[in-house]
Protein backbone atom coordinates (compact mmCIF):
# COMPACT_ATOMS: atom_id res chain seq x y z
CA UNK A 1 0.00 0.00 0.00
CA UNK A 2 2.64 2.28 1.13
CA UNK A 3 4.66 1.54 -1.89
CA UNK A 4 1.90 2.75 -4.35
CA UNK A 5 1.82 5.85 -2.64
CA UNK A 6 5.43 6.68 -2.93
CA UNK A 7 5.04 6.08 -6.60
CA UNK A 8 2.77 8.90 -6.94
CA UNK A 9 4.19 11.32 -4.84
CA UNK A 10 7.71 10.04 -6.87
CA UNK A 11 5.14 10.98 -10.21
CA UNK A 12 3.85 13.88 -9.11
CA UNK A 13 7.53 15.05 -7.67
CA UNK A 14 8.77 14.35 -11.56
CA UNK A 15 6.23 15.71 -13.20
CA UNK A 16 7.28 19.32 -11.47
CA UNK A 17 10.58 18.59 -12.07
CA UNK A 18 9.87 18.36 -15.71
CA UNK A 19 7.84 21.57 -15.69
CA UNK A 20 10.86 23.38 -14.23
CA UNK A 21 13.42 22.09 -16.78
CA UNK A 22 11.50 23.24 -19.54
CA UNK A 23 10.97 27.09 -17.79
CA UNK A 24 14.28 27.08 -17.29
CA UNK A 25 14.92 25.90 -20.63
CA UNK A 26 12.88 28.76 -21.88
CA UNK A 27 15.00 31.40 -20.11
CA UNK A 28 18.25 30.31 -21.44
CA UNK A 29 17.16 31.10 -25.15
CA UNK A 30 15.78 34.11 -24.58
CA UNK A 31 19.27 35.29 -24.22
CA UNK A 32 20.03 35.02 -27.82
CA UNK A 33 18.81 37.66 -31.35
CA UNK A 34 14.97 36.64 -31.84
CA UNK A 35 12.58 37.46 -34.41
CA UNK A 36 9.14 36.20 -34.09
CA UNK A 37 7.01 36.19 -38.02
CA UNK A 38 3.34 34.82 -38.05
CA UNK A 39 0.85 34.86 -40.91
CA UNK A 40 -0.07 33.65 -44.16
CA UNK A 41 0.59 29.90 -44.76
CA UNK A 42 0.94 30.60 -48.55
CA UNK A 43 3.92 32.50 -47.45
CA UNK A 44 5.54 30.58 -44.74
CA UNK A 45 7.07 27.56 -46.26
CA UNK A 46 8.80 30.01 -48.51
CA UNK A 47 9.66 32.34 -45.53
CA UNK A 48 10.90 28.70 -43.01
CA UNK A 49 13.40 28.61 -46.13
CA UNK A 50 14.85 31.87 -46.62
CA UNK A 51 14.89 31.59 -41.82
CA UNK A 52 17.12 28.70 -42.48
CA UNK A 53 19.36 30.02 -45.31
CA UNK A 54 19.96 33.06 -43.13
CA UNK A 55 20.45 31.18 -39.57
CA UNK A 56 22.83 29.28 -40.91
CA UNK A 57 24.99 32.51 -41.99
CA UNK A 58 24.44 34.30 -38.95
CA UNK A 59 24.83 32.22 -35.74
CA UNK A 60 22.97 33.59 -32.62
CA UNK A 61 20.09 34.59 -34.18
CA UNK A 62 17.07 32.54 -33.91
CA UNK A 63 13.72 33.37 -36.27
CA UNK A 64 10.43 31.45 -35.53
CA UNK A 65 8.20 31.05 -38.37
CA UNK A 66 4.25 30.40 -37.70
CA UNK A 67 1.69 30.56 -39.93
CA UNK A 68 -2.33 31.04 -39.01
CA UNK A 69 -3.26 33.43 -42.13
CA UNK A 70 -2.45 36.48 -43.85
CA UNK A 71 -5.42 37.69 -41.29
CA UNK A 72 -3.48 36.84 -38.31
CA UNK A 73 -0.19 38.31 -39.57
CA UNK A 74 -1.59 41.98 -39.80
CA UNK A 75 -3.58 41.22 -36.21
CA UNK A 76 -0.14 39.62 -34.75
CA UNK A 77 2.54 42.50 -36.32
CA UNK A 78 -0.33 45.29 -34.51
CA UNK A 79 -0.59 43.92 -31.82
CA UNK A 80 3.54 43.60 -31.76
CA UNK A 81 3.22 39.82 -31.29
CA UNK A 82 5.36 39.47 -34.24
CA UNK A 83 8.04 41.58 -35.20
CA UNK A 84 7.11 40.63 -38.80
CA UNK A 85 3.82 39.63 -40.40
CA UNK A 86 3.56 37.27 -43.49
CA UNK A 87 0.75 38.44 -46.15
CA UNK A 88 -0.41 37.18 -49.15
CA UNK A 89 -1.96 39.73 -50.10
CA UNK A 90 -1.55 43.58 -51.19
CA UNK A 91 -2.09 45.75 -48.15
CA UNK A 92 -5.72 47.05 -47.85
CA UNK A 93 -6.85 50.47 -47.95
CA UNK A 94 -7.27 50.50 -43.87
CA UNK A 95 -4.17 49.12 -43.18
CA UNK A 96 -2.46 51.78 -44.41
CA UNK A 97 -0.70 52.13 -41.18
CA UNK A 98 1.52 49.03 -41.64
CA UNK A 99 4.78 48.87 -43.99
CA UNK A 100 4.70 46.19 -46.63
CA UNK A 101 7.66 44.33 -48.43
CA UNK A 102 7.15 42.34 -51.61
CA UNK A 103 9.28 38.90 -51.51
CA UNK A 104 7.73 37.15 -54.40
CA UNK A 105 4.84 37.17 -56.47
CA UNK A 106 1.85 34.29 -56.82
CA UNK A 107 -0.73 33.85 -59.23
CA UNK A 108 -4.46 32.05 -59.00
CA UNK A 109 -5.47 29.53 -61.41
CA UNK A 110 -8.61 27.68 -62.21
CA UNK A 111 -7.61 24.30 -62.63
CA UNK A 112 -9.93 21.39 -64.55
CA UNK A 113 -9.20 17.47 -64.50
CA UNK A 114 -6.74 16.52 -67.14
CA UNK A 115 -9.29 14.43 -68.80
CA UNK A 116 -12.01 17.18 -69.30
CA UNK A 117 -12.11 18.23 -72.97
CA UNK A 118 -12.71 21.68 -72.02
CA UNK A 119 -9.65 23.93 -72.56
CA UNK A 120 -10.71 27.46 -72.66
CA UNK A 121 -13.40 28.76 -70.51
CA UNK A 122 -13.60 32.97 -70.62
CA UNK A 123 -14.11 35.11 -67.65
CA UNK A 124 -18.46 35.82 -68.20
CA UNK A 125 -18.48 31.25 -68.38
CA UNK A 126 -16.27 30.91 -65.18
CA UNK A 127 -18.08 33.45 -63.38
CA UNK A 128 -21.86 31.95 -64.73
CA UNK A 129 -20.67 28.29 -63.54
CA UNK A 130 -19.54 29.60 -60.00
CA UNK A 131 -22.85 31.16 -59.25
CA UNK A 132 -24.66 28.40 -60.88
CA UNK A 133 -26.25 29.83 -64.57
CA UNK A 134 -23.85 27.00 -65.87
CA UNK A 135 -24.30 23.71 -64.27
CA UNK A 136 -23.31 21.10 -67.38
CA UNK A 137 -20.29 21.04 -69.01
CA UNK A 138 -22.04 20.61 -72.18
CA UNK A 139 -22.74 24.15 -72.17
CA UNK A 140 -19.35 25.04 -72.51
CA UNK A 141 -18.56 22.35 -75.09
CA UNK A 142 -16.97 19.63 -72.68
CA UNK A 143 -18.99 16.59 -72.01
CA UNK A 144 -22.91 15.77 -70.84
CA UNK A 145 -21.83 15.63 -66.64
CA UNK A 146 -22.60 17.37 -63.68
CA UNK A 147 -20.14 20.45 -63.32
CA UNK A 148 -18.79 20.43 -59.58
CA UNK A 149 -17.81 23.58 -58.15
CA UNK A 150 -14.92 23.74 -55.84
CA UNK A 151 -14.91 27.04 -53.58
CA UNK A 152 -12.33 28.14 -51.45
CA UNK A 153 -13.50 29.02 -47.36
CA UNK A 154 -14.29 32.51 -46.06
CA UNK A 155 -11.71 34.26 -45.25
CA UNK A 156 -8.95 32.51 -47.77
CA UNK A 157 -6.71 35.62 -49.32
CA UNK A 158 -6.78 32.80 -52.73
CA UNK A 159 -11.08 33.45 -52.07
CA UNK A 160 -10.46 37.27 -52.06
CA UNK A 161 -8.43 37.12 -55.04
CA UNK A 162 -10.92 35.49 -57.05
CA UNK A 163 -13.86 37.10 -56.20
CA UNK A 164 -12.28 40.42 -56.52
CA UNK A 165 -11.24 39.33 -60.31
CA UNK A 166 -15.15 37.73 -61.32
CA UNK A 167 -16.60 40.91 -59.48
CA UNK A 168 -18.89 38.13 -57.53
CA UNK A 169 -20.05 38.21 -53.86
CA UNK A 170 -19.08 34.98 -51.53
CA UNK A 171 -23.23 34.40 -51.10
CA UNK A 172 -23.67 34.31 -55.09
CA UNK A 173 -21.66 31.38 -55.37
CA UNK A 174 -22.94 28.04 -55.81
CA UNK A 175 -20.23 25.75 -54.83
CA UNK A 176 -20.31 21.91 -53.88
CA UNK A 177 -17.21 21.53 -52.06
CA UNK A 178 -16.07 23.84 -50.13
CA UNK A 179 -12.06 23.44 -49.28
CA UNK A 180 -9.67 24.98 -46.75
CA UNK A 181 -5.50 24.91 -48.30
CA UNK A 182 -3.98 23.96 -51.95
CA UNK A 183 -2.93 20.73 -51.46
CA UNK A 184 -6.60 19.67 -50.55
CA UNK A 185 -8.02 21.43 -53.16
CA UNK A 186 -5.72 20.02 -56.08
CA UNK A 187 -6.64 16.37 -54.03
CA UNK A 188 -10.46 17.27 -54.53
CA UNK A 189 -9.70 18.13 -58.60
CA UNK A 190 -7.97 14.91 -59.03
CA UNK A 191 -10.15 12.82 -57.55
CA UNK A 192 -13.74 14.43 -59.38
CA UNK A 193 -13.17 14.41 -63.41
CA UNK A 194 -16.33 16.32 -63.56
CA UNK A 195 -15.17 19.45 -61.20
CA UNK A 196 -13.53 22.57 -61.46
CA UNK A 197 -11.52 25.12 -58.95
CA UNK A 198 -8.75 26.99 -58.08
CA UNK A 199 -5.88 27.29 -56.32
CA UNK A 200 -2.27 29.04 -56.69
CA UNK A 201 -0.16 28.82 -59.75
CA UNK A 202 2.55 27.58 -57.66
CA UNK A 203 0.96 24.71 -56.21
CA UNK A 204 -0.60 23.90 -59.30
CA UNK A 205 2.23 23.70 -61.59
CA UNK A 206 4.16 21.99 -59.06
CA UNK A 207 1.79 19.22 -58.79
CA UNK A 208 0.66 19.03 -62.24
CA UNK A 209 4.55 18.51 -63.44
CA UNK A 210 4.85 15.76 -60.13
CA UNK A 211 2.14 14.15 -62.53
CA UNK A 212 -1.07 15.26 -61.12
CA UNK A 213 -4.00 15.13 -63.48
CA UNK A 214 -4.49 18.63 -63.21
CA UNK A 215 -5.30 21.83 -66.22
CA UNK A 216 -4.39 25.04 -65.50
CA UNK A 217 -6.57 27.38 -67.28
CA UNK A 218 -5.99 30.46 -69.29
CA UNK A 219 -7.17 33.71 -68.41
CA UNK A 220 -7.47 36.40 -71.44
CA UNK A 221 -5.90 34.11 -73.56
CA UNK A 222 -2.79 34.51 -71.16
CA UNK A 223 -1.37 31.02 -70.29
CA UNK A 224 -1.45 30.32 -66.43
CA UNK A 225 2.32 29.95 -65.52
CA UNK A 226 5.05 31.00 -63.19
CA UNK A 227 6.95 32.90 -65.84
CA UNK A 228 3.27 34.57 -66.95
CA UNK A 229 2.92 35.94 -63.54
CA UNK A 230 6.48 37.14 -63.64
CA UNK A 231 6.00 38.82 -66.52
CA UNK A 232 3.18 40.67 -65.27
CA UNK A 233 0.55 39.45 -68.22
CA UNK A 234 -1.34 37.14 -65.50
CA UNK A 235 -4.46 39.09 -64.41
CA UNK A 236 -4.84 36.47 -61.56
CA UNK A 237 -1.96 37.16 -59.15
CA UNK A 238 -0.68 38.76 -56.05
CA UNK A 239 2.52 39.92 -54.17
CA UNK A 240 3.98 38.24 -50.96
CA UNK A 241 4.82 40.46 -48.46
CA UNK A 242 6.22 40.85 -45.37
CA UNK A 243 5.09 43.82 -43.16
CA UNK A 244 5.78 45.83 -40.17
CA UNK A 245 3.96 48.03 -37.91
CA UNK A 246 7.59 50.80 -37.76
CA UNK A 247 10.00 51.42 -40.70
CA UNK A 248 11.57 48.08 -39.96
CA UNK A 249 15.19 48.49 -38.15
CA UNK A 250 18.43 46.34 -36.58
CA UNK A 251 17.25 42.48 -37.28
CA UNK A 252 14.03 43.01 -38.99
CA UNK A 253 15.43 44.99 -41.34
CA UNK A 254 18.68 43.41 -42.07
CA UNK A 255 16.45 40.00 -42.87
CA UNK A 256 13.87 41.79 -44.79
CA UNK A 257 17.16 43.11 -47.15
CA UNK A 258 18.05 39.48 -47.39
CA UNK A 259 14.67 37.85 -47.95
CA UNK A 260 14.38 40.30 -50.80
CA UNK A 261 18.04 40.24 -52.57
CA UNK A 262 19.00 37.43 -55.06
CA UNK A 263 20.30 35.37 -53.09
CA UNK A 264 16.88 34.17 -52.28
CA UNK A 265 15.35 33.87 -55.84
CA UNK A 266 16.55 29.86 -55.49
CA UNK A 267 14.66 29.34 -52.57
CA UNK A 268 11.40 31.54 -54.12
CA UNK A 269 11.76 29.76 -57.63
CA UNK A 270 12.36 26.51 -55.68
CA UNK A 271 8.62 26.87 -54.02
CA UNK A 272 7.33 27.67 -57.53
CA UNK A 273 6.48 30.89 -56.58
CA UNK A 274 7.58 34.58 -58.76
CA UNK A 275 10.76 36.42 -57.30
CA UNK A 276 10.82 40.23 -57.63
CA UNK A 277 13.25 41.78 -60.15
CA UNK A 278 16.34 42.92 -58.35
CA UNK A 279 16.51 46.62 -57.34
CA UNK B 1 2.08 2.93 11.19
CA UNK B 2 2.80 7.06 11.19
CA UNK B 3 4.60 7.60 7.91
CA UNK B 4 2.08 5.69 6.57
CA UNK B 5 -1.00 8.28 7.47
CA UNK B 6 1.09 11.13 6.64
CA UNK B 7 1.49 9.32 2.71
CA UNK B 8 -2.13 9.49 2.44
CA UNK B 9 -3.06 12.99 3.58
CA UNK B 10 -0.08 13.75 1.51
CA UNK B 11 -1.15 12.03 -1.69
CA UNK B 12 -5.37 13.06 -0.66
CA UNK B 13 -3.85 16.65 -1.21
CA UNK B 14 -1.92 16.12 -4.64
CA UNK B 15 -5.36 14.17 -6.04
CA UNK B 16 -7.44 17.04 -4.80
CA UNK B 17 -5.23 19.31 -6.68
CA UNK B 18 -5.12 17.72 -10.01
CA UNK B 19 -9.19 17.30 -9.31
CA UNK B 20 -9.16 21.26 -8.97
CA UNK B 21 -7.28 21.57 -11.72
CA UNK B 22 -8.75 19.19 -14.20
CA UNK B 23 -11.99 21.29 -13.47
CA UNK B 24 -10.91 24.52 -13.17
CA UNK B 25 -9.16 23.67 -17.04
CA UNK B 26 -12.97 23.09 -18.12
CA UNK B 27 -14.39 25.98 -16.57
CA UNK B 28 -11.39 28.03 -18.08
CA UNK B 29 -12.19 27.01 -21.49
CA UNK B 30 -15.95 27.71 -20.73
CA UNK B 31 -14.79 31.21 -19.90
CA UNK B 32 -12.63 31.60 -22.87
CA UNK B 33 -14.69 30.92 -25.25
CA UNK B 34 -17.58 33.25 -24.17
CA UNK B 35 -15.48 35.90 -23.65
CA UNK B 36 -13.89 35.74 -27.33
CA UNK B 37 -17.44 35.04 -28.94
CA UNK B 38 -18.33 38.48 -26.61
CA UNK B 39 -17.69 40.98 -29.28
CA UNK B 40 -20.53 39.33 -31.61
CA UNK B 41 -23.08 38.33 -28.80
CA UNK B 42 -23.09 41.85 -27.19
CA UNK B 43 -23.78 43.24 -30.56
CA UNK B 44 -26.90 41.07 -31.82
CA UNK B 45 -29.56 38.50 -30.69
CA UNK B 46 -28.93 35.36 -30.33
CA UNK B 47 -31.66 34.82 -31.98
CA UNK B 48 -29.84 35.35 -35.23
CA UNK B 49 -27.64 32.55 -35.30
CA UNK B 50 -30.88 30.62 -35.94
CA UNK B 51 -33.03 33.10 -38.30
CA UNK B 52 -30.39 34.79 -40.46
CA UNK B 53 -30.88 33.71 -44.07
CA UNK B 54 -27.06 31.95 -44.45
CA UNK B 55 -23.93 31.33 -43.36
CA UNK B 56 -21.52 34.52 -45.08
CA UNK B 57 -20.08 36.01 -41.97
CA UNK B 58 -17.91 38.66 -43.80
CA UNK B 59 -21.37 39.67 -45.25
CA UNK B 60 -23.10 39.71 -41.99
CA UNK B 61 -25.25 36.88 -41.89
CA UNK B 62 -24.47 33.95 -39.31
CA UNK B 63 -26.97 30.92 -39.69
CA UNK B 64 -25.48 28.30 -37.55
CA UNK B 65 -28.52 25.73 -37.57
CA UNK B 66 -27.27 24.51 -41.33
CA UNK B 67 -24.24 23.06 -39.50
CA UNK B 68 -25.88 21.95 -36.58
CA UNK B 69 -28.21 19.73 -38.30
CA UNK B 70 -25.17 18.49 -40.14
CA UNK B 71 -23.03 17.66 -37.48
CA UNK B 72 -26.16 15.89 -35.59
CA UNK B 73 -26.85 13.95 -38.86
CA UNK B 74 -23.37 13.11 -39.48
CA UNK B 75 -22.72 11.72 -36.11
CA UNK B 76 -26.32 10.32 -35.64
CA UNK B 77 -26.10 8.31 -39.16
CA UNK B 78 -22.31 7.01 -37.98
CA UNK B 79 -23.81 5.90 -34.44
CA UNK B 80 -26.46 4.28 -36.06
CA UNK B 81 -24.30 1.72 -38.14
CA UNK B 82 -21.14 1.59 -35.72
CA UNK B 83 -23.28 0.59 -32.55
CA UNK B 84 -24.78 -2.31 -34.25
CA UNK B 85 -21.25 -3.39 -35.62
CA UNK B 86 -19.58 -2.55 -32.36
CA UNK B 87 -21.33 -4.59 -30.33
CA UNK B 88 -22.06 -7.64 -32.34
CA UNK B 89 -18.43 -7.71 -32.66
CA UNK B 90 -17.45 -7.45 -29.05
CA UNK B 91 -19.72 -10.68 -28.51
CA UNK B 92 -18.37 -12.02 -31.28
CA UNK B 93 -14.87 -12.02 -29.53
CA UNK B 94 -15.87 -12.60 -25.77
CA UNK B 95 -18.81 -15.19 -26.62
CA UNK B 96 -18.47 -17.10 -29.86
CA UNK B 97 -14.80 -16.62 -31.54
CA UNK B 98 -12.60 -19.61 -31.06
CA UNK B 99 -9.41 -18.43 -29.12
CA UNK B 100 -6.74 -18.12 -32.02
CA UNK B 101 -9.14 -16.36 -33.71
CA UNK B 102 -10.79 -13.42 -31.06
CA UNK B 103 -6.92 -12.86 -30.15
CA UNK B 104 -6.11 -11.61 -33.70
CA UNK B 105 -9.46 -10.24 -33.89
CA UNK B 106 -9.31 -7.80 -31.40
CA UNK B 107 -5.85 -6.97 -32.03
CA UNK B 108 -6.79 -5.55 -35.13
CA UNK B 109 -9.79 -3.70 -34.02
CA UNK B 110 -7.04 -2.03 -31.64
CA UNK B 111 -5.33 -1.18 -34.58
CA UNK B 112 -7.77 0.24 -36.10
CA UNK B 113 -8.29 2.78 -33.27
CA UNK B 114 -4.88 3.84 -33.12
CA UNK B 115 -5.16 5.22 -36.97
CA UNK B 116 -5.01 8.98 -36.69
CA UNK B 117 -7.98 10.71 -38.38
CA UNK B 118 -6.08 12.56 -40.59
CA UNK B 119 -5.09 9.08 -41.98
CA UNK B 120 -8.87 8.19 -42.51
CA UNK B 121 -9.53 11.54 -43.98
CA UNK B 122 -7.20 11.43 -46.48
CA UNK B 123 -8.51 7.73 -47.24
CA UNK B 124 -11.73 9.20 -47.82
CA UNK B 125 -10.87 11.76 -49.62
CA UNK B 126 -9.15 9.63 -52.54
CA UNK B 127 -10.63 7.05 -52.52
CA UNK B 128 -14.38 6.74 -50.52
CA UNK B 129 -15.18 10.30 -52.68
CA UNK B 130 -13.98 9.25 -55.96
CA UNK B 131 -16.35 6.04 -55.47
CA UNK B 132 -19.25 7.70 -54.20
CA UNK B 133 -19.05 10.43 -56.79
CA UNK B 134 -19.53 7.87 -59.56
CA UNK B 135 -22.99 6.52 -58.12
CA UNK B 136 -23.97 10.45 -57.05
CA UNK B 137 -22.09 13.54 -58.02
CA UNK B 138 -20.02 15.73 -55.98
CA UNK B 139 -19.30 12.83 -54.08
CA UNK B 140 -17.74 14.63 -50.96
CA UNK B 141 -21.20 14.07 -48.99
CA UNK B 142 -23.24 13.90 -45.65
CA UNK B 143 -22.66 10.03 -46.82
CA UNK B 144 -18.90 10.02 -46.80
CA UNK B 145 -18.98 12.34 -43.56
CA UNK B 146 -20.95 9.24 -42.21
CA UNK B 147 -18.86 6.39 -43.57
CA UNK B 148 -15.45 7.68 -42.10
CA UNK B 149 -16.72 8.83 -38.76
CA UNK B 150 -18.39 4.98 -38.55
CA UNK B 151 -14.75 3.54 -39.02
CA UNK B 152 -13.32 5.90 -36.77
CA UNK B 153 -16.04 5.29 -33.80
CA UNK B 154 -16.25 1.57 -34.72
CA UNK B 155 -13.20 0.56 -32.47
CA UNK B 156 -14.09 2.70 -29.30
CA UNK B 157 -17.42 0.96 -29.30
CA UNK B 158 -16.47 -2.38 -29.42
CA UNK B 159 -13.42 -1.85 -27.09
CA UNK B 160 -15.80 -0.52 -24.61
CA UNK B 161 -18.22 -2.73 -24.93
CA UNK B 162 -15.76 -5.81 -25.10
CA UNK B 163 -14.14 -4.72 -21.43
CA UNK B 164 -17.82 -4.18 -19.94
CA UNK B 165 -18.58 -7.99 -20.82
CA UNK B 166 -15.12 -8.82 -19.82
CA UNK B 167 -16.15 -7.30 -16.34
CA UNK B 168 -19.12 -9.32 -16.05
CA UNK B 169 -18.21 -11.71 -13.34
CA UNK B 170 -17.60 -15.12 -14.49
CA UNK B 171 -20.03 -16.85 -11.71
CA UNK B 172 -23.35 -15.10 -13.43
CA UNK B 173 -22.48 -16.67 -16.24
CA UNK B 174 -21.70 -20.20 -14.65
CA UNK B 175 -24.85 -19.71 -12.92
CA UNK B 176 -26.81 -19.15 -16.27
CA UNK B 177 -24.81 -22.32 -17.59
CA UNK B 178 -26.13 -24.47 -15.32
CA UNK B 179 -29.96 -23.39 -15.33
CA UNK B 180 -29.57 -24.23 -19.01
CA UNK B 181 -29.69 -21.75 -20.72
CA UNK B 182 -28.68 -21.26 -24.32
CA UNK B 183 -25.60 -19.17 -25.45
CA UNK B 184 -27.85 -16.23 -26.81
CA UNK B 185 -30.22 -16.35 -23.34
CA UNK B 186 -27.12 -16.06 -21.07
CA UNK B 187 -26.25 -12.82 -23.13
CA UNK B 188 -29.23 -11.56 -23.43
CA UNK B 189 -30.35 -12.04 -20.04
CA UNK B 190 -27.26 -11.74 -18.16
CA UNK B 191 -24.26 -10.27 -19.79
CA UNK B 192 -26.20 -7.27 -21.47
CA UNK B 193 -27.94 -6.07 -18.12
CA UNK B 194 -24.55 -6.67 -15.84
CA UNK B 195 -22.71 -4.99 -18.83
CA UNK B 196 -25.11 -1.85 -19.82
CA UNK B 197 -23.67 1.01 -18.25
CA UNK B 198 -20.14 0.17 -19.77
CA UNK B 199 -21.76 -0.14 -22.92
CA UNK B 200 -23.77 3.31 -22.48
CA UNK B 201 -20.32 4.92 -21.37
CA UNK B 202 -18.81 3.57 -24.54
CA UNK B 203 -21.65 5.07 -26.86
CA UNK B 204 -21.40 8.43 -25.22
CA UNK B 205 -17.28 8.27 -25.66
CA UNK B 206 -18.12 7.33 -29.58
CA UNK B 207 -20.48 10.00 -29.95
CA UNK B 208 -18.27 12.17 -28.46
CA UNK B 209 -15.86 11.37 -30.75
CA UNK B 210 -17.78 11.76 -33.67
CA UNK B 211 -19.28 15.21 -32.96
CA UNK B 212 -16.26 16.94 -32.52
CA UNK B 213 -14.17 15.32 -34.85
CA UNK B 214 -12.56 17.60 -37.11
CA UNK B 215 -10.29 16.91 -39.57
CA UNK B 216 -11.43 13.76 -41.23
CA UNK B 217 -14.72 15.10 -41.91
CA UNK B 218 -13.39 18.13 -43.03
CA UNK B 219 -11.58 16.22 -46.04
CA UNK B 220 -14.36 14.02 -46.65
CA UNK B 221 -18.06 16.39 -46.16
CA UNK B 222 -17.48 19.04 -48.96
CA UNK B 223 -17.90 21.74 -46.25
CA UNK B 224 -21.08 23.33 -48.25
CA UNK B 225 -23.02 25.19 -45.05
CA UNK B 226 -26.88 23.97 -46.40
CA UNK B 227 -29.19 21.39 -44.30
CA UNK B 228 -28.74 18.46 -46.54
CA UNK B 229 -31.72 17.33 -48.37
CA UNK B 230 -30.11 13.91 -48.60
CA UNK B 231 -27.14 11.02 -48.21
CA UNK B 232 -25.50 12.52 -51.18
CA UNK B 233 -25.51 15.98 -50.60
CA UNK B 234 -22.83 17.70 -49.11
CA UNK B 235 -22.39 19.19 -45.42
CA UNK B 236 -20.14 21.31 -43.12
CA UNK B 237 -19.71 19.94 -39.30
CA UNK B 238 -19.41 23.01 -36.82
CA UNK B 239 -15.94 21.64 -35.81
CA UNK B 240 -15.23 21.65 -39.46
CA UNK B 241 -16.69 25.22 -39.88
CA UNK B 242 -14.15 26.10 -37.35
CA UNK B 243 -11.05 24.33 -38.41
CA UNK B 244 -11.78 25.81 -41.83
CA UNK B 245 -11.97 29.13 -41.12
CA UNK B 246 -9.93 30.15 -38.26
CA UNK B 247 -6.84 30.41 -39.65
CA UNK B 248 -8.34 33.52 -42.18
CA UNK B 249 -10.96 35.37 -39.52
CA UNK B 250 -10.48 38.11 -38.24
CA UNK B 251 -12.84 40.33 -35.85
CA UNK B 252 -16.48 39.29 -35.97
CA UNK B 253 -16.09 36.42 -38.00
CA UNK B 254 -13.54 35.23 -35.66
CA UNK B 255 -16.13 35.72 -32.61
CA UNK B 256 -18.44 33.69 -34.74
CA UNK B 257 -16.33 30.93 -34.75
CA UNK B 258 -15.85 30.57 -31.12
CA UNK B 259 -19.90 31.06 -31.02
CA UNK B 260 -19.57 27.81 -32.83
CA UNK B 261 -17.50 26.69 -30.63
CA UNK B 262 -19.71 27.11 -27.71
CA UNK B 263 -22.66 25.76 -29.62
CA UNK B 264 -20.30 22.37 -29.94
CA UNK B 265 -19.46 22.28 -26.03
CA UNK B 266 -23.45 23.15 -25.36
CA UNK B 267 -23.91 20.14 -27.68
CA UNK B 268 -21.56 17.82 -25.82
CA UNK B 269 -23.27 18.93 -22.63
CA UNK B 270 -26.68 18.18 -23.63
CA UNK B 271 -24.89 14.77 -24.89
CA UNK B 272 -23.48 14.12 -21.76
CA UNK B 273 -26.48 15.11 -19.56
CA UNK B 274 -28.63 12.77 -21.43
CA UNK B 275 -26.30 10.02 -21.08
CA UNK B 276 -26.06 9.87 -17.54
CA UNK B 277 -29.93 10.17 -17.51
CA UNK B 278 -29.99 7.11 -19.64
CA UNK B 279 -27.53 5.38 -17.69
CA UNK B 280 -29.75 5.86 -14.60
CA UNK B 281 -33.32 4.75 -15.55
CA UNK B 282 -31.94 1.56 -16.93
CA UNK B 283 -30.80 0.40 -13.55
CA UNK B 284 -34.04 1.35 -12.05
Amino acid sequence: MITTHKRLLLFSLTCLAIGFGWFASADANAASQRLVLTGSSTVAPLVGEIVRKYESMHPGVRIDVQTGGSSRGINDTRNGIADIGMVSRALKPNEKDLHAYTIALDGVSVILHASNPVSVLSKQQIADIYTGKITNWKSVGGADARITVVNKAEGRSTLELFLQYFQLKNSQIKPHIIIGDNPQGIKTITGNPHAVGYVSIGAAEYEAKRGAPIRLLALDGVDASVAHVHSGAFPLSRPLNLITSHVPQGLAQHFITFARSQQTHELVEAQYFVPISAE
Amino acid sequence: MFQSVQNDALTCWVLRAGAVISALVMLLILAFLLIESWPVLDQITPARFFTDTSWHPIEGTYNLTPMLSGTLLASMGALLLAIPLGITSALFIVFYAPTHLALPYKRMIELLAGIPSVVFGFWGLTTLVPLINQLHPPGASLLAAILVLTLMILPTITLTTYSALKAVPSEFLHNAAALGLSRWGMIHGIAFPAARSGIVAGVILAAGRAIGETMAVLMVAGNVVQHPEGLFDPIRTLAANIALEMAYAMGDHRAVLFVSGLLLMLLVMVLSAMASKIGKNQYA
